[in-house]
């Protein structure tokens, strides 16, 4: 389908940019998803498995810290203890930057919006530690690489990774009558927590079709999902409850307990029709409307029931449809997705990121997202972010946006582009009279780029 | 649309005039506040542990069902009544609890059952209804609607999270402490044009203005001397930003301000519950005894506090020294109008058939009924009209006696 380009860059990619030509149809833009990720290559970010090694080193050196207390000791142990905190700091920062710099130079732009639509849907945070700071490389290696491929690969990948098992205390729980329980006199259980958002947020829905019972049932079967410091991931039978468990009227589980049987459960919770209708819906809203159009959301359910939820199918059936390209902007940018499109729109390069100090970079662009509304991987429930424009547009959010886009274009590159030329080039046909206006009347340069950015043409998409 | 400067100038004068005359800008005079009383609403996301709050450690069942997380005074409890001891975290507020201005009312819920998500449960508390989807505002804008003379900063929604219980029809002020935009004057006529055909970004962006004058006048004003303030880049306060948020309540209510939400979250207790919840009750201790001293003695003497959460939590300790979702919870009232120095409400018991699906606290009252009666004692509100429109179809019962 021939689509007009620059929206197709605003509302499916990371925005205009100076350097870029925007892409002419939806066959480009998933011909390019199709191909390899050279974003991540080109801006790495570290694999969390290679880390998991340091977060416990870290674990160990916090206790040796604790022991040491009062002792001759502690000094050197608290200075490597300090070291390694602030290198782990520095490092989320670089991460960071890494992310603005994939979404100012893409040419795959559709690829950086779904790692972080999947890493929002999958939200799961570090609850301790270095893990604390891992939330980068958890959507790096657990959702990136899956997110065109089946959405049954993209939940077991998800839902079994340390990380989530962390996020929502499926470490801690423990078959009330597995091996574990028996040979343990301190009180051992269940968690239901990971098992109920796993229907409620990640498959089925709220309204889906599932019981309490199934959710303890899930509990249950879920029971053995584990994760060691020293090791990472790893399926624990002794934690597992015997027996078999029944999900949604089928049987799972048998003697001994299997990972397989976990994700057997995981791969027809992500079939199911209600699942088709949760995440059909969940992409609508979050790329065309706030309130969505009924006939996309069931003709991307459609395609997700009859492709088994092949997610290159479902996006197929996203950008093929005329409502998703309703014309008009549309829903207002998250605070991450305003900045990276504005660094994008200013055509931040590499140097400008890699030689800046990490704790500039922090104050330029990742502290000043908590006044806007969205502290950086610190959503405050596993539901993720809002996707109503609402929830951005307040007084103090926009208050925030605005003195960001005042101060902060300056701090990130040397020169700043003439205004009248930054207008065509960051707002392209949606540039209206008053806009123009705006960057031709500001008194200084900086207010004149500051308001272009802080325009609803630019901040909606 | 393209402008020449001479039209521009013209329009930025028409512009000028009718943000003078918009409500939104129009100063207002503390004499033409509605009512006099304070209420301040928070709420506590996450599911509050009501049985580790107020420990009912008289109950015979209660120490069997949580084997490490047992309270009462034995335990570091802080002793209410012979029945009932208070969490060691909320120790702050004994001396309001023996002035008689700290209450609780125990074993309350929303009509939120079974399904036992955060999102649904706050959705459903703020919405005062008796199902979802019921109703899009909340229940203290609908109680706003219902009274004369409200005005624009008669209520304010303060923090950086959103406060649902607040949306509605009547206008309120939605503001974070550290949110001042100090636009040049070039900047800011330039910025009301272009948003002004976008009615979302328009009146916030109209709200941000007129809060951040205010701010600089009343909070401001050694910085503000000389004219123009720099503006900075938007870095939140570090650490302790629910005691901005109670600092900035109480001198907003010390003015014309009648009604305050906000919300603290971190009561999802399902591990390690005695650190996590420890800390959190430090934080709403510290909270409440800054909205005191922020409002003073005087204003204090009319003002009810109450804290409420979307749910509570199992009544037996799980496998990871904490607590899984569950129903019945407790609310927390505070303030010199409220009947304190009791703990309200029926106790159902802890015997396994005593608990709601054998497993959580079984509510014996409505939460909504509680804060019904207190709007209704306080504010003035008319019962029907609670009953009807506030909570739309609420039974408020017999008054359960929260006020003085």
């Amino acid at each position: 389908m021939k689509v007009s380009p620059a929206l197709a860059e605003i509302r499916f990619g990371c925005g205009l940019s100076p350097d870029l030509t925007p892409k002419g149809s939806t066959e480009d833009i998933l011909h390019r998803l199709a191909g390899p990720d050279h974003m991540a290559a080109a801006h790495p970010i570290a694999d969390f498995d290679s880390l998991w090694l340091l977060a416990g080193a870290y674990t160990e050196l916090r206790r040796q810290r604790r022991k040491t207390r009062g002792t001759e000791a502690y000094e050197d142990v608290n200075e490597q203890y300090k070291i390694m905190r602030r290198e782990a700091r520095f490092d989320r920062t670089r991460w960071f930057g890494q992310l603005i710099l994939r979404h100012s130079q893409t040419e795959d732009g559709f690829r950086e919006r779904l790692a972080l639509f999947w890493g929002d849907h999958f939200t799961a945070q570090g609850k301790t530690g270095l893990v604390k700071l891992m939330g980068a490389p958890y959507v790096e290696t657990a959702i990136r690489p899956y997110v065109s491929g089946t959405f049954a690969d993209l939940l077991i990948s998800a839902v079994t990774h340390p990380m989530m098992l962390d996020y929502l205390d499926q470490n801690r729980s423990i078959g009330p009558n597995s091996q574990l329980a028996q040979n343990s006199n301190r009180s051992r259980g269940l968690n239901e927590n990971l098992a109920r958002e796993v229907m409620e947020l990640h498959t089925l829905g709220v309204d889906g079709p599932y019981t309490q019972q199934d959710v303890r049932q899930l509990a249950e079967l879920f029971t053995g999902l584990s994760f060691k410091h020293k090791t990472g991931f790893r399926f624990n039978a002794k934690m597992a409850e015997p027996g078999s468990e029944t999900v949604l009227a089928k049987d799972y589980g048998d003697d001994p307990a299997q990972l397989g049987q976990i994700h057997a459960v995981l791969g027809d919770l992500a079939v199911h029709p209600a699942t088709a209708d949760h995440i059909a819906r969940k992409l609508v809203v979050h790329f065309v409307s706030d309130q969505p159009d009924p006939a996309l959301v069931d003709h991307i359910a459609g395609r997700f029931r009859d492709t088994g939820g092949d997610l290159a199918q479902v996006y197929a059936a996203l950008l093929e449809h005329p409502v998703a390209w309703v014309p008009g902007l549309q829903n207002v940018k998250p605070p991450f997705d305003f900045v990276a499109s504005a660094c994008r729109a200013l055509a931040i390069q590499p140097a400008h990121v890699n030689r800046a100090n990490p704790r500039k970079l922090a104050k330029r662009l990742i502290r000043p997202l908590d006044l806007m509304g969205q502290p950086w991987e610190h959503s405050i429930g596993p539901d993720g972010w809002p996707e109503e424009d609402s929830s951005w547009v307040t007084p103090q959010g926009l208050a925030a946006r605005m003195r960001w886009a005042m101060l902060a274009p300056r701090q990130l590159i040397k020169v700043l582009p003439p205004p009248d030329i930054f207008v065509e080039t960051s707002l392209g046909e949606f540039a209206d009279g008053s806009v123009q206006f705006a960057a031709r009347a500001a008194e200084t340069q900086a207010e004149a780029i500051g308001l272009v950015l802080s325009s609803p043409a630019f901040q909606r998409r | 649309m393209t402008l020449n400067r001479r039209q521009f100038l013209t329009r930025s004068a028409v512009i000028g005039c009718s943000a003078a005359a918009s409500p939104l800008l129009t100063p207002v005079s503390f004499a033409a506040a509605p009512w006099d009383t304070r209420l301040v609403v928070i709420i506590l996301r996450g599911g509050m542990d009501a049985l580790d709050m107020v420990q009912p450690y008289g109950d015979a069942n209660y120490a069997g069902l949580r084997p490490t997380l047992t309270g009462g005074p034995d335990n570091g409890g802080l002793d209410l009544d012979g029945f009932y001891a208070l969490h060691r975290g909320l120790a702050p507020l004994m001396p309001l609890w023996k002035r008689q201005e700290l209450g609780f009312v125990h074993a309350v819920s929303t009509p939120y059952r079974n399904r036992r998500s955060h999102f649904d449960g706050q959705d459903l508390l703020e919405a005062g209804t008796a199902e979802l989807g019921r109703s899009d505002g909340g229940w203290l804008n609908r109680m706003l609607q219902q009274m004369g003379g409200v005005e624009t900063r008669t209520a304010f929604a303060i923090g950086q999270g959103e406060m649902k219980l607040l949306h509605g029809g009547a206008q309120v002020t939605d503001w974070s402490p550290d949110a001042a935009l100090n636009l040049s004057p070039q900047a800011r006529v330039l910025a009301e044009q272009m948003m002004q055909h976008d009615p979302l970004f328009h009146s916030a962006l109209a709200e941000a203005l007129d809060l951040s004058e205010n701010e600089s006048m009343t909070l401001d004003q050694s910085e503000s001397d000389g004219g123009m303030m720099e503006m900075t880049m938007p870095l939140p306060t570090r650490g302790k930003s629910h005691l901005k948020i109670a600092e900035f309540a109480a001198e907003r209510l010390r003015a014309e301000t009648r009604v305050a939400a906000f919300s603290i979250n971190g009561w999802d207790t399902h591990s390690n519950q005695s650190k996590g919840l420890g800390t959190a009750l430090g934080r709403l201790s510290d909270t409440i005894l800054a909205l005191r001293n922020g409002v003073g003695g005087a204003t204090w003497g009319k003002t009810a506090v109450l804290a409420m959460t979307e749910f509570g939590r199992t009544a037996r300790e799980n496998g990871s020294k904490g607590t899984d979702h569950g129903t019945g919870g407790a609310m927390l009232l505070a303030g010199g109008a409220i009947r304190g120095g009791r703990v309200h409400g029926r106790w159902p018991g802890l015997e396994e058939a005593d608990l709601f699906d054998r497993r959580d606290l079984m509510p014996t009252a409505d939460v909504r009924a509680q804060a019904a009666w207190i709007m209704r004692g306080l504010i003035g509100v008319d019962q029907a009209q609670l009953e009807q429109f506030v909570f739309p179809g609420l039974d408020m019962g017999a008054d359960p006696g929260l006020l003085l």
